[in-house]
């Protein structure tokens, strides 16, 4: 219990702390130290929740099952590594004089509150806080991504602001669907939003409401995870806004989103006699995995280009969430780590690429390898291990969700494999000529920090060549808590 | 649905759901900055009428509560605010040109008829009047929906946004009686931040193209040159 208030304790203290302090130069030691003892708090609660199973908070508001707590972890790793990446490279924003000691200050509170928001939503029990914290995360970041106040950040910010606010809006309106259903059915009215007691009586719940509400909160946590056709947003906030920023929203708030929905789903199957929940995922993901992976083509801004990546991923995770199984579900939950691991790891190489070259434009960015060989081949191995190149994990992931798509829908890996290829061949006809091109005159390396990105594609090798037993055992009571079935 | 039999509280609901679902069509007819803000502080003091209203009659007192958060937010606090920024960044008397007005007021009566087919499944489930309540807040939550698409000018956009807000409120408070006080507490607490966050928006937007109008923040495309 103790371990869990300290999960959410340490960023609000952090966010607290820095709101008063994040302009001084120590702000990036004190947001990489705050992250990293929020990270040992989520260790220690991973090992509670897996030696003692999970964990319902007195008063019934938190809860954590093998599932959330997976996330929790990741979170807030990536949180970590993200923070000893944002601390140099903000340092060298400030000297390029694109962000001045009062925005640092707003970036480094909200940082933390960023990350507040996320572990809240993940580890909270009541539906209606779930929307709140999703709600507080856009709040949170929205000035992030104006950060730097050029019209294009500004409009990115704005677009963010008011396409995630009315989509969450539609989810608020499926909650109270929802707790329009509970109510008839559980006595006490304030544990009728309770996920634990709605989960234990999702077979009384009334079908047809609650497929209503489903619609809903699809449409509403679906624009969060930026399934198409709902995903305008997510390329402009994502690459408008500071890198570090980009790299938790692709990193880290999609999956929390898709977290959410996969919780609803459950609920909603056990409500309904049909897959209509399931289907319904397929559909969206399937479209979003295609759509994204053709808009890979199209891009000029390498910071756009890898938010369509991200789309093209949270689809193809929808898709198979959707699909259910044991196979499908745990490929899922591997490739929601793989995939966040790696985009991090991008984002923070693309974000020490753009320094080199002065310039986000993929025509800009040439000759990395030649002008500062860390990034250039940080560049290379990640884009590898994000296309699905095999040893990576990314690799493993997509096979296990090809497989069981083979199970049991065979004609439908036609076009997985088709968007497999498409989106392959849009990284790469981009990557080739920024890695290896002709170097622009007067290009210098900068001082880069690559050990998240090298820890990062470490661990995806790791999870690619051989999952450690402890964590294929997670992943497995994970998989049996969503799909009623597991694996091994 | 025979009118004559429904008990006073419940004609008496109807008739705030209409008038709420009428300030919303007079929301997309006017175009008078000032007016809209106006019509908005109306929507907020119908809806926490409303909430009072419920509180009496189902002896839920946490609905006090809420009534007087509703008032205090979406009455009082929420369009002061607009107000002065909009007086502050001088388009309090600005007129807004709306293209084919009687278009969209025709789609929003067609939108409210639809939102009477998706609570159809609804009706079946309960009888009276939440049928008709779940419907017209859902209409509520669309035809601010239309407004936030039809219109140029940021702080339109931002009224919509906050209609959609109280036709979701709406929902909550006459279906079910409100949710559960933590989760009303925190939905209230997220709306006043993005009110304050509005405001500051209104600014960098004006810094940057000169304008509230959002048509010009057109610069992010697919097929963009990046510039520099």
């Amino acid at each position: 219990m103790t371990a869990l208030y300290c999960t959410l304790l340490l960023p609000l203290v952090g966010t607290v702390l820095l709101g008063f302090v994040g302009h001084s130069r120590k702000a990036g030691w004190i947001n990489v130290g705050v992250s990293a003892l929020t990270f040992g708090a989520s260790l220690w609660l991973a090992l509670n929740v897996l030696e003692d199973g999970a964990l319902l908070s007195p008063d019934k508001m938190l809860y954590v099952d093998v599932f959330n707590v997976y996330l929790v972890a990741l979170t807030a790793f990536v949180g970590l590594t993200t923070a000893i990446f944002s601390r140099p490279y903000m340092l060298h924003e400030m000297e390029r004089g694109r962000v001045n000691r009062k925005r640092l200050q707003l970036y480094h509170a909200m940082y933390q509150g960023f990350l507040l928001a996320m572990l809240l939503a993940l580890v909270t029990n009541n539906l209606g806080i779930l929307w709140v914290a999703m709600e507080a995360a856009t709040l949170a970041t929205v000035l992030l991504v104006s950060l730097y106040r050029t019209p294009e950040s500004v409009e990115a910010a704005w677009k963010y602001f008011v396409l995630c606010g009315v989509g969450i809006a539609q989810a608020l309106f499926g909650t109270v669907l929802v707790f329009f259903a509970a109510e008839r059915v559980i006595e006490n009215r304030d544990d009728a939003l309770l996920w634990s007691v709605l989960h234990a009586h999702a077979g009384q719940l009334e079908p047809a409401v609650l497929t209503l509400a489903f619609v809903f909160l699809l449409v509403g946590y679906g624009t969060k995870v930026g399934l198409v056709p709902l995903h305008n947003w997510l390329p402009d906030a994502h690459s408008e806004g500071p890198t570090p920023m980009s790299a938790v929203l692709s990193g880290l708030l999609l999956n929390v989103a898709l977290y959410a929905l996969v919780r609803l789903k459950m609920l909603v199957d056990g409500s309904l006699e049909s897959n209509l929940a399931g289907y319904l995922m397929m559909g969206f993901g399937l479209l979003s995995f295609m759509v994204a992976s053709l808009f890979l083509h199209r891009q000029r801004d390498i910071k756009r280009m890898f938010s369509y990546s991200s789309i093209e991923h949270m689809g193809l995770m929808t898709f198979a969430f959707g699909l259910g199984g044991s196979l499908a579900t745990f490929g899922a939950l591997l490739h929601m780590t793989v995939h966040s691991l790696t985009k991090s790891a991008i984002f923070v190489t693309v974000g020490h690429a753009a320094q080199i070259a002065g310039s986000q434009s993929i025509d800009k960015i040439r000759g990395l390898i030649r002008t500062q060989p860390a990034v250039g081949w940080g560049l290379l191995i990640g884009t590898a291990a994000i296309a699905g190149f095999p040893p990576f994990g990314v690799f493993m992931s997509e096979f296990l969700l090809l497989t069981a798509t083979i199970n049991s829908w065979p004609w439908l890996t036609v076009p997985l494999l088709i968007g497999f290829g498409v989106a392959f061949a849009g990284l790469f006809r981009h990557l080739h000529p920024m890695v290896y091109g002709e170097v622009p005159e007067g290009q210098h390396p900068v001082r880069a920090n690559m050990l998240p990105v090298v820890v990062h594609l470490l661990l995806v090798l790791c999870l690619g060549l051989a999952i450690p037993d402890f964590l294929a055992r997670w992943f497995d009571q994970a998989t049996l808590l969503i799909a009623r079935s597991s694996l091994l | 649905m025979n009118l004559q039999l429904l008990s006073l509280y419940e004609q008496a609901i109807l008739v705030l759901a209409a008038m709420v679902l009428f300030t919303s069509f007079a929301l997309l007819a006017q175009t008078r900055i000032a007016n809209l803000i106006r019509l908005f502080a109306w929507q907020g003091i119908l809806l926490s009428a409303t909430t009072v209203m419920v509180a009496m009659v189902s002896k839920q007192h946490h609905l006090y509560i809420s009534g007087l958060l509703t008032f205090v937010l979406k009455a009082l606090m929420i369009p002061w605010m607009l107000n002065r920024l909009a007086i502050r960044l001088d388009i309090h008397r600005k007129v807004e040109t709306t293209a084919n007005q009687t278009v969209v007021l025709l789609g929003a009566a067609a939108l409210v008829v639809f939102c009477y087919y998706v609570a159809l499944p609804i009706a079946q489930l309960s009888a009276g009047i939440t049928r008709n309540v779940i419907a017209i807040s859902l209409a509520v939550v669309l035809l601010a929906l239309l407004l936030i698409i039809t219109r140029r000018k940021a702080i339109s956009q931002v009224v919509g946004f906050m209609s959609m807000e109280n036709g979701l409120f709406f929902a909550a408070v006459v279906s079910t009686y409100g949710m559960p006080m933590v989760v009303e507490l925190g939905v209230a607490f997220d709306v006043l931040v993005a009110a304050i966050l509005f405001g500051v928006f209104f600014f960098q937007i004006r810094a940057s193209i000169d304008s509230l109008d959002v048509d010009r923040l057109n610069r992010l495309t697919e097929a963009q040159e990046v510039e520099e």
